[in-house]
């Protein structure tokens, strides 16, 4: 009954959707007439399924977010602590910044030779290569958030008899940059997503979704590439959406009332 | 107990560039009693608001001394509570949380600090709004929550810096009144900044009157009128008189 009722609600999207999906099938079915080129819909759901049967599916799945997992308990271990410290102490950011500044404009994905060199073809490697991509909007959003922490916060915290550093970082800067370094999370794992795909195409795993894509790719089979590249963007989109919910509902609720 | 003591205090900001730099206090001194409401009262840019903030310990001065009960005053401390002009209330605690945010810093566990701060927030007529964040408060109630939460503390001395200065009218002359309930009930010295000449005159015991910058005391002017004090009465005209004519001096003097 809901399912029924939620599709009248959203009759144009689902229509959308519906009309996408009809063309793309006549298109490569009756038009392309060719495999390789395009893909038709059906190719693609029943590689879907065939890949599903053979439980590759979930490897691949897991090995990618285990790269994932790698790459952002990394980048949150080694980013957020350096944005505090530089956004919190002055000297400290006068030493650290400019090593930042001469490394993060290197793509990430420059750094896939030593990724292999250092880590050989392991997990890790892709793991680095995504911490590579994620650490630096983690460190600079940290470090703003940081900054802008409002004055009479602090001051309004000393009177109050919290005057120790470490103190006002814990119960004053964290939460008032944490609006600040919850938004670079969400863009580094964005940029960490890219970076996935990349590393495991370019030969830092023989596993996992994006190494798929380039593997059926040689073997020229264009719809499981198609099957692997939705799966992507589904598997992306669900992080996001898992991760705003949390952090919407958790940590920023008195952010409620801002304008943002 | 809350005896502040000022002496000669002068304050210079200097800037990086100049070589010479702003002198906001000269020679500052006063004594405030025990228990006492003390109005700091002057034109704008006179340094009333550096004078509070170095009693509070969040500046320093240039020179001179400030005591509280004889003890020299090196920095912030629990027991000299704050309120500022601008809303202050941590925005991502709820009332509550704010309230009892002094206590937490003691080491006290929060359920116990919820306990103990329970009268503050009643005492302020915020019971209904406890588990509101401030972004759901008016600006008159983040202010009440700002008195309960340095009254919590339980304070010797209640620093406070125009903190009705952003209300209008009658939410101010209404949290004045509160105010003065407050301190009647607690034992607590009150140092309160001020431009408002008819803030000064409703609710201080004396008016502690300053020049324009260099910021000196022109006038300490005792308001010695029993409360409630009708903000109309004669009395209270002549002595709101007598201070503007302080004032409007400075005016002529710059």
């Amino acid at each position: 009954m809901s399912f029924i009722k939620k599709v009248e609600e959203n009759g144009i999207e689902v229509l959308s959707l519906v009309v996408a999906v009809t063309i793309w099938q006549i298109v490569a079915d009756k038009v392309v007439h060719n495999k390789f080129l395009l893909p038709s819909f059906y190719d693609v759901i029943s590689s879907f399924f065939t890949i599903v049967k053979s439980g590759l599916l979930f490897t691949d799945i897991l090995t990618s977010l285990l790269h994932f997992l790698i790459g952002i308990v990394a980048a949150f271990v080694i980013g957020i602590p350096l944005g505090i410290a530089m956004g919190w102490f002055k000297k400290t950011n006068r030493a650290i910044d400019p090593i930042i500044e001469i490394l993060r404009p290197i793509p990430p994905l420059a750094w896939i030779p030593f990724a292999i060199v250092w880590f050989g073809l392991t997990h890790q490697a892709a793991g680095f290569v995504i911490f590579i991509g994620m650490i630096f909007p983690i460190i600079i959003n940290t470090y703003t958030g940081f900054k802008n922490v409002p004055k009479v916060y602090v001051e309004a915290a000393k009177v109050l008899g919290c005057t120790r550093n470490i103190d006002l970082i814990r119960f004053i800067a964290i939460p008032s940059a944490m609006p600040s370094i919850v938004s670079g999370i969400r863009v580094a794992m964005g940029v960490g997503w890219m970076c996935l795909v990349a590393a495991e195409m370019f030969g830092v795993s023989d596993r996992g979704l994006g190494y798929q894509i380039w593997h059926n790719y040689y073997l020229h089979r264009m719809d499981v590439v198609l099957v692997y590249m939705l799966l992507l963007g589904f598997v992306g989109l669900l992080i996001d959406r898992f991760f705003r919910h949390y952090v919407d509902a958790k940590l920023l609720r008195w952010t409620a009332g801002t304008v943002v | 107990m809350g005896r502040v003591s000022v002496k000669n205090i002068s304050r210079i900001f200097t800037k990086k560039e100049e070589n010479s730099g702003t002198e906001a206090l000269r020679n500052v001194s006063f004594d405030v009693e025990d228990g006492e409401f003390i109005c700091l009262l002057g034109p704008s840019g006179c340094g009333k608001t550096t004078l509070l903030r170095i009693i509070a310990g969040l500046e320093t001065q240039t020179s001179g001394e400030i005591t509280l009960n004889e003890v020299p005053i090196i920095g912030p401390d629990p027991k000299r509570g704050m309120v500022f002009q601008q809303y202050s209330l941590l925005p991502w605690r709820t009332v509550i949380d704010n309230v009892t945010f002094g206590l937490e810093m003691q080491g006290i566990n929060k359920a116990e600090a919820r306990k103990r701060v329970e009268r503050y927030i009643d005492l302020v007529g915020l019971e209904q709004f406890k588990n509101s964040y401030p972004y759901e408060l008016s600006g008159g109630m983040q202010q009440r929550a700002a008195i309960a939460r340095a009254l919590a503390n339980e304070p010797e001395v209640l620093l406070m810096d125009e903190p009705f200065g952003a209300l209008d009218a009658q939410t101010r002359n209404i949290l004045q009144d509160e105010l003065l309930k407050i301190w009647e009930q607690k034992h607590v010295t009150f140092i309160f900044v001020t431009h408002s000449v008819d803030e000064a005159v409703v609710l201080s015991d004396r008016i502690v009157v300053m020049t324009a910058r260099p910021g000196r005391i022109k006038e300490i002017v005792e308001v010695d009128l029993p409360r409630p004090r009708s903000r109309t009465s004669p009395e209270v005209n002549r002595l709101r008189d007598r201070v503007l004519k302080l004032l409007e001096e400075e005016r002529f003097h710059r």
